[in-house]
């Protein structure tokens, strides 16, 4: 009933009518350093601090100017009432009974200038706000954007891909939203509070003590009913993340459940969960449902205490008509912010708990830089040596104790071992995605600590088993490595890759683009694209995984022609799957849960019967019956 | 077709519908006896009328919220039901599906249209039954009740309404599509993230940080200056609005003196007046935002409807009477596919083409052939993933159309190419819900499958809690459990698509080998992409786009087919093929 309560509710148009009730309604998450983190929040805030404090200012001044309006237009409404009242006695003809429109415009007059300056601020103020919020969160962004360029390659590795990006998107817009209205609002909020209940003291003392009855009332049922609808909203996500995770079970896994004709258990089992989201949804649904009533209920009594408290004071001559006229305005003011405290004081907390999730990253511990004295290197002739390196991931499960490996320019390093046995770990230490913890490793006798990151990397090329390609096209992808290159060139390494004929299969070519999940262009494509990007880059040290399950046997072809010719008179490194690669290698590493056990040629290893031996010969175990 | 599912709660909705329509009037009648007060109360000096009032009015309030929370309650239990009424029935379409229908929609929005479409229709109908009847009520009643006052002030509707309408459709219409390109924007640094995240490696090893860094700003630019735009338009929005409704009230009070001067109304009225124009104001704004997510509902709407008015095509067999065997023991294995075709519904080529051949028990029969060339197809036949276009695909000689399904996946092992794993023990996966498979029987699965190799190393052996989907696994060690769970069942038909490439080549072998000693009575069939997993088997059947172009054993193909020749070339050594 409250109308002007109501119209008050902030409502975009196309944002979300909160599942049937007010935000405080749902709960959220809770920081864990509640002080600390608002600290780090307010300096974000600071370099703002001038239009800040003009916001609120404005907000202030248009908040007042709102709270004085009602009182001033139930002047006019007074001497309405005045002349009619007079109107209704004998004396009428004699007394002053004509309406004194002069001032009764007057004050409209006035009415309209405070509503109209009131509107001017409150725009004004957003206006402001909006651009000191964006101009927060660009920075917060950038800051990450800063940082994630320091951060090690450990960090990548350990923290899931999704808990990242949720945390510079999402946890970022969260604090977006709350900078852009709850903090007006709050001020505007207790403004109100204070303002109205000053406004109405200044009418009638009697009248406000018994309005305010209400006030605790509101205070209390919000509290109450926010404590319970919070409970029900969390077991509410419970069930639904359940039921969303069985159902995405189900899907994915569809052929699976039907071989085994697993689908009354699983319908089953859904169906329970079904149930149980209906009966916390029913509560969750039905207490954030009756929030507004009940508040509008208690608005009303207001209501009524003011028409009864109100209409008697009037009989009495205590009051005016115009001050019962303002005072149901006033009360009717009361709601709304407290609904609206109640929802910033819930958002501040998911609000600081997303910060919180920001400024772990912003802390996180940086790459170590470049030594001062580090130098670039023009070209290599690619001879590496690994002295006596020692490394480990967790200091409790040692990897490489006392490693020494020397390669000539141009020999073939092959790695070879089971699933998980930490091939790749060579590579990240070449790269120096990680540093070793003991020895050394040099590149033409220099050590590599001593060249610079940037220099060090360019000079090695990579083709990984995961095929990493950006949303560009085919061309800028294979030029990726190599900033200027021509068309020519970028169609000579495809060649070499042999990469251009399929290219040019498509009906766009090298600009086609490579769609977001890639599915124009199939697994052993998109690494034939990896192997011309790295032809394109030219790189003295190669690492290359050779792992293509999930290749077309045709492409296969193809992409072993392509890294057997990349291969041809650079030193390589590579994580090896096929016999013919092994065999042919200078050198073969053989690791097993994360150890180099055995090195040596193949001949070498054959004739130690050891590790290496009974893996090359399960090779050959390739027998799908016993041949007898 | 979501009211068939609504009809259900009929009566209450009725009664919802009926008590916010209570709500809706009560509040409409409230500032009448607030007009009464101050016209027959106060004006006459009447306490005692005032106080009468005032007591109806309490007790008309209190009506009021008894039937707003009643209706809270009814609404609840009409949109939650309806809403798992709906899910369970989408959940249940679903799992009656073949391939066929499931490739029709991708999983995720399989998923979306089971979970979120089905959240949109509850929210829309709570929504629906409390504001869709009150604002329409309140706006028509108040319009009334105004005029019935005095229908001359109840006439500046006539200017504040469109007015505001007006002005909160144009804003509207500007904000409208800059949240399309908001989104945009947002989906696009989103993509940047995740790239930058994901191929970390790749770009550090080609120093591309500056340039990803460079990206991300722009990205982070373009992003920020549309949202600037859309919160700089939308804080016109409040302060338009209240504005309009202010001035309103002001005119009332001018043109409203201006008529009890003239002594055609009285002061009571003309502050109702004032209440139910805003009142009827307020109204109008809340059906116009009903108007903005009604779309949406409808749009969930459709997509449940497409999947809920899906037939799959493969059905169990309706007459199932057909006891061609005594017992389950009965059942040799022996598969044959006869002059097979099978294309997709729309599709101007075949996937397979007439596809002919004989798996018998106790030998293994291998498939090769290019991506696409229809090998996993043609395994999807045998227990009807999929039904053929022509021909036939028979077990022992009886077309499997007419083997009813439990008997049919009964008897049939079958293992993936990706893995499949499910939150639960690995004993509960190797199971996999069927209750006639003893603990022995898993036990010697895992055994045989390697599973026991890996699982030992745990504190609870098969009873290791295998967290969402497998995460803590490896991909070989998934392989390994969705083999032993096609091979607990002891069937007597093996499929195995794809499943030993996962593994590394000494497990590959030490699987195959037990495999296929244990196997001696089943058939087995084999697709596969490493020629080394099935240089021994019985018959190799070579694919190339959807027809065979060879059968034969490995050293009979090396010399009569061409394309088999090629593939064994591009992955064994000359001295190897031999």
């Amino acid at each position: 009933m409250s109308e002007t309560a109501k119209k008050t509710v902030q409502r975009r148009p196309m944002m979300g009518p909160g599942a049937g009730g007010p935000a405080f309604a749902r709960g959220g998450e809770k920081p864990k350093d509640f002080k600390n983190t608002t600290k780090k929040l307010l300096n974000y805030l600071k370099p703002h601090m001038i239009g800040i404090i003009s916001v609120f200012v404005l907000t202030i001044i248009a908040t007042i100017l709102t709270i004085k309006a009602p009182k001033i237009l139930g002047q006019a409404t007074t001497e309405i009432f005045r002349v009619v009242m007079i109107r209704n006695t004998p004396l009428s003809a004699l007394l002053k009974a004509k309406m004194d429109f002069g001032k009764i415009r007057q004050i409209l007059l006035e009415v309209g200038l405070l509503y109209g300056i009131a509107a001017f601020l409150n725009f004004a103020q957003g206006y402001l706000m909006a651009g000191i919020t964006q101009k927060i969160v660009k920075k917060m962004r950038e800051d990450i954007n800063n940082k994630l360029q320091k951060l090690p390659l450990r960090f990548y590795d350990d923290k899931s891909h999704g808990d990242i990006i949720s945390r510079v998107t999402n946890d970022v817009d969260l604090i977006s939203n709350t900078l852009q209205q709850s903090l007006t609002q709050f001020i505007s909020g207790i403004i109100t509070i204070v303002g109205i209940t000053y406004m109405m003291l200044t009418i009638n003392v009697k009248l406000t003590l018994l309005t305010l009855v209400t006030l605790p009332l509101s205070a209390i049922v919000t509290v109450l009913i926010a404590k319970k609808s919070q409970k029900y909203f969390s077991a509410q996500q419970k069930y639904l993340g359940q039921l969303t995770g069985i159902t995405e079970e189900a899907y994915g896994g569809f052929a699976v459940v039907k071989a085994y004709g697993r689908e009354k258990d699983e319908i089953d089992h859904f169906v329970k969960l079904s149930e149980n989201l209906y009966k916390e949804g029913k509560k969750a649904q039905f207490i954030t449902g009756i929030i507004m009533p009940v508040m509008n209920f208690i608005g009303n009594l207001g209501y009524i205490i003011v028409a009864v408290g109100g209409g008697i004071l009037v009989t009495k001559k205590t009051i005016t008509v115009g001050d019962v006229q303002a005072f149901i305005q006033y009360s009717r003011q009361f709601n709304q912010p407290i609904v609206q405290i109640a929802n910033i004081v819930n958002m501040l907390q998911s609000t600081l708990a997303a910060s919180e999730r920001i400024f772990e990253i912003l802390e996180e511990e940086e790459e170590i830089p470049d030594k001062p004295d580090s130098i670039e290197l023009e070209r290599i002739r690619g001879d590496v040596r690994l002295e006596n390196v020692k490394f480990s991931y967790v200091p409790e499960k040692p990897l490489m104790e006392n490693l020494s490996i020397d390669v000539k320019s141009g020999q073939m390093v092959a790695i070879v071992g089971p699933t998980g046995a930490g091939k790749t770990t060579l590579v990240n230490l070449l790269m120096r995605f990680y540093e070793i913890q003991g020895g050394s490793i040099k590149i033409d006798g220099i050590d590599i600590r001593n060249i610079k990151k940037y220099n060090l990397r360019k000079h090695f090329g990579m083709v990984l088993q995961d095929t990493w390609l950006f949303s560009g096209t085919i061309r800028e992808n294979i030029a990726y490595g190599r900033d200027n290159a021509t068309l020519e060139e970028i169609i000579n390494a495809s060649k070499m890759a042999h990469a251009h004929h399929f290219i040019m299969a498509l009906p766009e070519g090298y600009d086609t683009v490579i769609g977001e999940d890639s599915s124009n262009i199939s697994q052993g494509e998109k690494q034939l694209i990896t192997i011309a990007r790295a032809f394109l880059a030219n790189p003295d040290i190669l690492i290359l995984d050779e792992a293509t399950s999930n290749v077309d046997t045709l492409t296969e072809v193809y992409i072993q022609r392509a890294m057997k010719d990349i291969m041809k008179g650079r030193t390589s490194f590579v994580i090896a799957h096929r016999l013919s690669t092994i065999k042919n290698a200078d050198i073969i590493l053989v690791m097993n849960e994360g150890k180099i056990i055995e090195i040596g040629k193949h001949d070498e290893l054959l004739a130690k019967n050891g590790f290496y031996a009974e893996l090359y010969r399960s090779q050959f175990l390739g027998a799908m019956v016993e041949s007898a | 077709m979501i009211f068939k599912f609504a009809s259900k709660y009929w009566h209450l909705i009725l009664i919802t519908v009926t008590l916010v329509a209570i709500q809706a009037l009560i509040s409409l009648y409230l500032p009448d006896l607030m007009s009464d007060i101050v016209d027959k109360g106060i004006t006459k000096g009447n306490v005692d009328y005032i106080w009468k009032v005032g007591r109806t009015m309490l007790f008309v309030s209190f009506l009021s919220v008894i039937a707003a929370v009643i209706a809270s309650y009814t609404s609840s239990v009409v949109s939650m039901g309806l809403g798992r009424d709906l899910r369970n029935a989408v959940f249940q379409k679903v799992a009656s599906f073949s391939l066929e229908e499931m490739n029709k929609f991708s999983t995720s929005s399989l998923i979306t249209r089971t979970t979120n479409d089905v959240i949109q229709i509850q929210q829309a109908t709570n929504m629906i039954l409390r504001m869709v009847i009150m604002a329409p009520v309140m706006a028509i009643g108040g319009i009334i009740m105004a005029v019935n006052k005095d229908a001359k002030l109840t006439g500046i509707l006539a200017i504040s309404l469109p007015v505001m309408l007006g002005g909160l459709g144009l804003i509207a219409a500007i904000v409208a599509p800059l949240f399309k390109s908001m989104q945009r924007k947002i989906d696009k640094l989103n993509l940047v993230v995740r790239e930058r995240v994901t191929g970390i490696r790749v770009i550090r090893a080609f120093n591309k940080e500056e340039h990803e860094k460079r990206r991300f700003s722009e990205a982070n630019l373009d992003l920020t200056k549309t949202s600037l735009w859309i919160n700089r338009v939308s804080s016109i929005l409040f302060p338009y609005m209240l504005i309009v409704m202010n001035f309103t009230t002001i005119a009332i009070i001018w043109f409203g003196a201006k008529q009890i001067d003239a002594g055609n109304l009285q002061v009571g009225q003309m502050m109702a007046v004032m209440q139910y124009v805003l009142q009827i104001m307020f109204s109008f704004i809340m059906i116009s935002v009903i108007f903005i997510f009604l779309p949406r509902a409808t749009v969930s709407a459709r997509r449940i409807k497409e999947v809920l008015s899906i037939e799959p095509r493969v059905t169990d067999p309706a007459n199932q009477s057909t006891t061609w065997y005594e017992s389950l023991n009965d059942i040799k294995g022996i598969v044959e596919f006869e002059n097979v075709t099978f294309a997709y519904p729309n599709a101007k080529e075949p996937v397979i083409n007439n596809v002919t051949f004989k798996a018998e028990p106790g030998k293994v029969t291998a498939i090769i052939g290019a991506t696409g060339s229809g090998k996993s197809t043609i395994l999807n036949l045998i227990p009807r993933f999929y039904d053929v276009t022509s021909g036939s695909v028979r077990i022992d000689g009886v077309d499997v159309r007419e083997i009813p399904f439990d008997i049919l996946r009964k008897n049939i092992g079958y293992a993936t190419q990706k893995p499949f794993i499910f939150t639960g023990t690995i004993k509960e996966n190797i199971r996999f819900g069927r209750n006639w498979i003893t603990d022995e029987m898993v036990e010697r699965a895992a055994d045989i499958a390697q599973v026991l190799e890996f699982a030992s190393k745990y504190q609870e052996g098969l009873d290791y809690h295998i967290d969402q989907a497998g995460l803590n696994l490896s991909g070989g060690q998934k392989q390994r459990i969705s083999l032993a769970r096609a091979i607990a069942g002891i069937p007597k038909i093996y499929l195995f698509d794809d499943t030993f490439s996962a593994l590394d080549f000494k497990t590959d072998a030490k699987i195959r080998l037990r495999l296929f000693k244990e196997s001696k009575e089943s058939t087995v069939i084999v697709v596969a992409q490493r020629v080394s997993t099935i240089l021994n088997a019985d018959q190799i059947i070579v694919l190339k786009d959807g027809e065979i172009v060879g059968i034969g054993t490995h050293s009979e193909l090396m010399k009569t087919c061409e394309v088999y020749k090629e593939i064994v070339y591009s992955q064994l050594s000359t001295e190897e093929a031999m």
